[in-house]
């Protein structure tokens, strides 16, 4: 019940404190009044009989608790004093043995004293003769020294002879003075020059590996033989190895290159005969790295050991160090430069793999060099050579691309060509859009599988695609901008030219040049944006903005397009308009009979139109045009209204203010403007710088009355089968009527024929 | 009337001859011929009288009774007297021939403008026939120097050099050019040189010009394909020797150095159909006039090939500061290419004449009889001057 009282106060005293009523029995405030008040009102009297029991229950229970606590401390107590007491009497007993054993010490330490001073003699003179005894041992050495050193070098032990000699050098420097030492040394000194002499033999044999070479350059050195001499040697010695290497790669060059290689004697075996074939490219790589440069990195990593890492001379290191440098510079230069010729040699198209592998290995192994000689930078000189010969690789594909293209053109020549010559019976025309056809996609899987060997060059398991130095500019500057885009630009170029020497000497063929043009428009809508999504897909280009957008490029070939399809227009309306014009201008237009016929001229300007009307409708689509006359099917009866502007009136200045009149109402009419890519609007362009042509001519030739009338047929019989060729029927109204009225103005005897007449004979041609 | 725009006149009569009456030194003269084979209309020769300060157009008509005008070119010595290349006409067959006419100095203004046919009528001096060769006359061209009195005519395939007396009554033959080659060329158009002593004659057929040296009546020079097709007319340029324009049926304009004749210096391709006329300016000759039958008339900038390449004051001021070369620099940016395009014709321009009085003015003719007289812009006008 204590427990309880005090478990209470300590854990929750506070919350005891603060919590507890007057009426809680353990709590601190208990008001033993209060709480008797409360009982006696609240309790009944069973309840209040029961609850006094339980008190003093309550209360002997404690009583009886405090008891057996008292006594429990009070027992404790009593043992603890026993204990102290017990403790005071053990300290006393040691102190006293504490000082028996000082004193002991004591008697010790003057023993000990005595015992040494009596030794001292003795132990002196031991000491000497020990000395002695060694010094003894080193004469002997001394004296045995030149007979050692040669036995040694009989046995070519040159390591032991000068261990022995470095041994002996220093003493025998010190006692130069002393006759019999100074004649060791005489000794000593010839045998070592032999030595030397030997050691360098070694060292300059071609035979000795690069093992024993750094073997007698370590002794060499220890035989204090100047550190940057050795160098030299050791370098010149290196390069003549690595000469040779060199030689036979440039000997692979030539070959490659089919230079005869000069047979340096008769004595050629079948095995040189076999050495006369040129390696590809892998294994020329393969063996420049397996030769050359694995030699060379054994020279520089012996180099190393050799020389720098053991001067003890800071300067001496630097200039060695700089000498491995230059030497190291000056012969990969040169082995940069046959891999350069070497790889520029590849220019087969056949796979790129080969080549990329080898690029691959080269780079590698630079990488590997890079690292054992770091006052160096081969890798970026190897990355210029890989990045160089992928540039010219890149470069390679662009000609191959415009070789492809000039060789399609040639096709398409001959193809044009070939049918006209069996006759123009329209054979020509038909396998336009086939002919395009195949033009276009054999262009566009040529691209595509240039760009599928190209991209041998990023694959994952190279190298030095992984290099964003080398990765950036060759996926962006080289392929996109040097090969696809340039390869567009140069289509467009080749358009241009043909337009030029279309327009100067009208060689190209105008079904070529409508075939060019409806290639520019494909190329323009549709496969530029691919080939560059394919490209920047492929080559994983993010960046695309600083390249040439594919608008740009729409651009230029529109253009070239445009060009393209107005120069056909112009040639073609110049082969009618010549036609036209010979035929006005060979005629004597005064003294002609009665038309009785549409003259054949007519009749072979309609059939040209209907050729060119097939030729590009095959390329180009129908187009727009513009308000067609319901009834221009029945052509021959319509518009009298214009017609009858025709019949003469006397006065030429009605006549001419009629046309004015006419013409404030029209139009005009832009002859060789630009036409659209249509059908209707070629057709148009041609149609309108054949009939300006026929205009102009009429009016420098004087006619007669039948002369007009033959006009005015020719000119019904255009008007009836020209219309459905153009987009706007009046155009072609408006210039006839020019033609008829200029026909009238200059003639001598104007009288127009009857409509029904013209009708009936241009029915009848 | 703002001061740049164009003045118009009409001729009744569809039209292609014009020129600058060349002789006239203070008015500003053209003479215009007309085409009509009515039987009824004669034909006239209009000289319009240009008043610059009022922009008014006065006209004296003549009379040609000989037939259709198709060429006219006036003299350079004497402003009454013209030539004419006339269609003469019968039923069954039509002729081109030359003559030299005279124009009346007294008559009344007045009854010219009521009643065309009561004008008075052009007095013939001589024709220009010859028995060697009586094919269709191309044109007439006068002695450059404009101090001799002799005359060219071009036919067919002769070039004919006349003699004419002082008083014009007579023209004698002094010497002809025959032009032979295969497939019987025939001749377009001619102009006479008017540096080496007016020695050279330059023609043109079908797609080539020639170059002939009337002394020894020999081809000098051959400019073969100098246009895609047929050249439709020449220009000397009057102020810098062996500078030469051609223009064509391939709508270009052409300029060639005629000592190095395989390709043209400098190519204009402005108009959008045939160019029939090219003309240089006598005073400014960077300003050059080509006319088409697209019914426009351009005015070209051709400084780099001019006499005057560096604009006009690069001799003249020398000595002057840096500064103010620089400043002539800035001038001379002025750029080749056009200067301006004039659309007021609505038919084939076939000719077109700079006035021999005013640099800046020019008049050009429509086939409709529209006669346009027009300035160089003032903006051009000051860069050239300034």
């Amino acid at each position: 019940m204590l427990k309880m009282y005090y478990g209470i106060s300590q854990d929750a005293a506070d919350v005891a404190e603060l919590t507890s009523t007057p009426c809680d029995l353990n709590g601190v405030n208990f008001e033993p009044d209060t709480y008797l008040g409360k009982l006696l009102k609240e309790r009944s009297l069973t309840e209040l009989m029961d609850k006094e029991s339980e008190m003093v229950r309550d209360i002997k229970a404690l009583d009886s608790d405090m008891q057996t606590l008292v006594y429990e401390n009070y027992n404790k107590f009593i043992s603890a004093t026993d204990t102290i007491r017990k403790m005071k009497n053990d300290f006393k007993k040691m102190e006293d043995e504490m000082d028996h054993l000082s004193t002991n010490m004591a008697a010790i330490t003057e023993f000990s004293g005595r015992i040494s001073t009596t030794l001292q003699d003795r132990r002196q003179q031991i000491t000497k003769l020990s000395g002695v005894h060694t010094l003894l041992k080193k004469l002997q050495f001394l004296f045995e020294l030149p007979t050692r050193l040669k036995k040694c070098i009989d046995m070519e032990a040159y390591s032991q002879a000068v261990r022995y000699y470095t041994k002996a050098r220093k003493v025998l420097l010190q006692y130069e003075h002393i006759a019999s030492f100074q004649r060791i040394q005489y000794d000593c000194n010839v045998i070592v020059q032999q030595l030397r002499g030997k050691l360098r033999e070694q060292f300059h044999d071609k035979e000795s590996g690069t093992k024993q070479l750094a073997e007698c350059v370590d002794l060499l050195l220890q035989l204090d033989e100047p550190a940057e001499d050795l160098c030299e040697e050791f370098l010149s010695h290196a390069r003549q190895k690595l000469d040779i290497d060199l030689a036979e790669l440039e000997k692979q060059v030539r070959l490659q290159s089919g230079e005869q290689v000069l047979p340096s004697g008769d004595a050629q075996s079948a095995t040189d005969a076999y050495l006369q074939t040129p390696m590809d490219v892998l294994e020329f790589v393969d063996c420049g790295c397996n030769n050359f440069l694995s030699n060379m990195c054994l020279v520089i990593a012996s180099y190393n050991d050799m020389f720098l890492n053991r001067l003890q001379q800071e300067d001496l290191d630097v200039i060695a160090m700089s000498k491995l440098v230059q030497f190291v510079n000056a012969l990969t230069e040169k082995y940069f430069h046959f891999v350069q010729q070497r790889i520029q040699q590849e220019t087969e198209t056949g796979d790129n793999t080969i080549l990329v592998r080898a690029l691959d290995r080269f780079h590698r192994r630079l990488q590997a060099m890079n690292k054992l000689l770091p006052g160096t930078d081969f890798s970026s000189a190897g990355t210029d050579i890989v990045s160089k010969a992928a540039r010219d690789r890149v470069n390679h594909y662009l000609q191959t691309l415009k070789q492809h293209f000039s060789d399609c053109l040639t096709d398409i020549r001959q193809h044009l060509a070939a049918p006209r010559l069996l006759g123009k019976d329209g054979n020509s025309s038909c396998n336009l859009a086939e002919l395009l056809h195949t033009f276009s996609s054999s262009l566009l899987d040529q691209v595509k599988s240039v760009l599928a060997n190209l991209q041998a060059f990023i694959a994952s398991d190279i190298t030095f695609a992984m290099k964003p130095y080398f990765r950036g500019q060759f996926c962006s500057q080289d392929v996109r901008e040097g090969l696809v885009v340039a390869f567009i630009r140069h289509i467009a170029v080749v358009a241009d030219e043909f337009c030029e020497t279309a327009r100067e000497k009208g060689i190209a063929a105008p079904a070529l040049l409508l075939i060019m043009s409806r290639l520019c428009v494909n190329l323009e809508e549709s496969t530029i944006s691919y080939v560059l999504t394919l490209v920047d897909e492929q080559f994983m280009i993010d960046d695309t903005t600083r390249g040439t957008m594919s608008s740009q490029l729409c651009g230029e070939l529109k253009d070239a397009a445009q060009k393209l399809l107005n120069c056909y227009v112009r040639v073609q309306g110049l082969m009618i308009s010549q036609m036209l014009r010979k035929s006005v201008e060979t005629r004597d237009w005064l003294n002609t009979i009665e038309p009785r016929n549409v003259r054949a001229v007519m009749k072979r300007v309609v059939e040209d139109v209907t050729c060119i009307d097939g030729e590009v409708g095959r390329l180009y689509e129908e187009g727009v045009r513009r308000d067609r006359s319901s009834d221009s099917t029945k052509r021959s009866t319509s518009r009298p209204a214009t017609r009858s502007n025709w019949s003469f009136t006397p006065s030429t200045i009605d006549n001419s203010l009629m046309s004015n009149i006419q013409k404030l109402f029209s139009e005009r009419i832009e002859i060789f403007s630009t036409v659209e890519f249509s059908k209707v609007s070629v057709l148009t362009g041609i149609i309108k710088i054949s009939l300006k042509t026929f205009l102009e001519c009429v009016r420098l030739r004087t006619f007669g009355r039948y002369g007009l009338q033959q006009i005015q047929v020719d000119a019904h019989y255009l008007q009836l089968y020209l219309w459905r060729f153009v987009s706007d029927e009046n155009l072609v109204h408006f210039l006839l009527d020019e033609i008829v009225g200029s026909a009238l103005h200059r003639c001598l005897d104007p009288v127009t024929m009857e409509n029904s007449v013209i009708d009936l004979i241009c029915e009848r041609g | 009337m703002e001061d740049d725009a164009p003045v118009i006149y009409g001729l009744e009569f569809q039209a292609r001859a014009l020129t600058a009456q060349v002789a006239e030194s203070d008015a500003i003269h053209f003479l215009v011929g007309t085409q009509s084979l009515s039987l009824k209309c004669e034909n006239q020769v209009h000289q319009i009288d240009f008043d610059d300060e009022n922009n008014i157009i006065n006209k004296n008509v003549f009379l040609h009774r000989e037939g259709e005008i198709w060429s006219i070119s006036a003299s350079p010595c004497d402003k009454q007297i013209l030539a004419t290349v006339y269609n003469k006409t019968s039923q069954s067959k039509a002729e081109m021939q030359a003559a030299v006419w005279k124009m009346p100095t007294n008559f009344d203004s007045t009854i010219s403008d009521d009643n065309a046919a009561n004008a008075p009528t052009l007095e013939l001096l001589t024709k220009l026939e010859s028995e060697e060769d009586n094919s269709d006359v191309k044109c007439v061209l006068w002695h450059p120097s404009g101090e001799n009195t002799d005359i060219i005519s071009l036919t067919d395939n002769h070039i004919m050099q006349w003699d004419l007396e002082a008083s014009g009554g007579t023209a004698k033959l002094s010497s002809s050019i025959v032009f032979e080659a295969k497939g019987k060329p025939k001749f377009t158009c001619a102009q006479w040189n008017p540096h080496h002593n007016c020695t050279q004659v330059v023609t043109a057929n079908d797609t080539s010009i020639r170059g002939w040296d009337l002394r020894t009546k020999q081809q000098v020079y051959i400019i073969e394909n100098a246009h895609g097709q047929l050249v439709r007319d020449l220009d000397f340029n009057p102020n810098k020797q062996y500078y030469l324009a051609s223009c064509g049926d391939d709508c270009k304009t052409r300029f060639w150095d005629i000592r190095h004749t395989d390709k043209p210096l400098v190519v204009l391709s402005d108009h959008s159909h045939w160019v029939w006329n090219v003309r240089y300016n006598h005073f400014h000759d960077q300003l050059v006039l080509t006319s088409s039958s697209d019914s426009r008339v351009i005015l070209n900038n051709a400084m780099s090939i001019s006499s005057e390449p560096f604009g006009h004051q690069m001799d003249d001021d020398d000595e002057e500061d840096a500064e103010n070369e620089e400043d002539v620099k800035e001038r001379s940016t002025m750029k080749d290419g056009v200067i301006s395009v004039y659309e007021e014709h609505e038919d084939s321009v076939y000719a077109v004449a700079w006035s021999t009085v005013d640099p800046w003015l020019f008049a050009s003719l429509s086939y409709d009889g529209r006669l346009v007289i027009n300035r160089v812009p003032r903006a051009t006008k000051y860069q050239i001057l300034l």
